[in-house]
């Protein structure tokens, strides 16, 4: 089950949002919310960067009782966070998210002389791939 | 971290963070009723993690809090409970060593 995705460029700016299941919202508006991942996924880069037995290591994913949440980054800075519930495993989340970027995000965000990637993505055929790529995914 | 894990999340009753994941690594943390959190840092082939964390908490309630003479919430001086930690990760680590023999 996935419940909603975010796209962040390396600046920390949300490029795009879309939720297909959500049971309680949080208070804050959109703006404070994405403000609030973000600030938390930086922390927790900084965190596993520092706290990491080994070099260069990457935070990728964490999970709670009841729902993962996964992060890929590409190495232009752009991160695509999803959060699934936990009977997605860890590694069809990952794949997921790469399959996402390659199908979805280069194809109709990236390719599309139209979009500046700096600010939030609007174009109605990113979206409508999306949410088929997503559904599809789902229905698996 | 786990405030914000609880809250930002679109799921009522969720927990804060219990597993972290990345290239090299995996956190993963056990919550007392109490809010004592206990984390260990494994690798990638670590099982066996919840089973090793509540043996931890064992120890732990077996050498500090039964221990008249710890200060709660001081750090922990306590040569029992570090000498049987070390036992208790040494089990592990050959458990694990022979999983992975028996299975390649």
């Amino acid at each position: 089950m996935i419940y909603n995705l975010y796209i962040f460029n390396s600046a920390g700016d949300c490029l795009y949002y879309s939720e297909w299941r959500r049971k309680k919202q949080t208070d804050m508006s959109k703006d404070e919310e994405n403000k609030l991942v973000y600030g938390m996924l930086h922390s927790l880069k900084s965190f596993v960067a520092r706290i990491s037995p080994d070099t260069s290591d990457s935070f990728q994913s964490y999970q709670t009782s009841t729902y993962r949440l996964s992060m890929y980054e590409t190495p232009s800075g752009v991160k695509f966070v999803m959060n699934t519930g936990l009977e997605l495993s860890l590694q069809s989340a990952r794949e997921i998210l790469h399959s996402l970027y390659k199908e979805v995000y280069v194809e109709f965000a990236v390719k599309n002389p139209m979009l500046s990637l700096q600010s939030p993505i609007d174009s109605e055929l990113f979206r409508d791939k999306l949410e088929a790529f997503i559904n599809s995914k789902m229905r698996e | 971290k786990a405030v914000v894990s609880t809250q930002s999340t679109g799921i009522e009753q969720s927990s804060g963070i219990k597993e972290l994941h990345t290239e090299k690594f995996t956190l993963r943390c056990f919550q007392t009723i109490t809010g004592v959190k206990f984390f260990v840092i494994v690798d990638q082939k670590q099982t066996g993690c919840e089973h090793l964390l509540l043996r931890i908490y064992e120890l732990y309630t077996d050498y500090v809090l039964k221990n008249p003479f710890y200060p709660i919430d001081m750090p922990i001086r306590c040569e029992l409970f570090d000498q049987n930690l070390r036992k208790v990760i040494e089990q592990v680590e050959r458990a694990t060593a022979y999983n992975s023999a028996t299975l390649s």
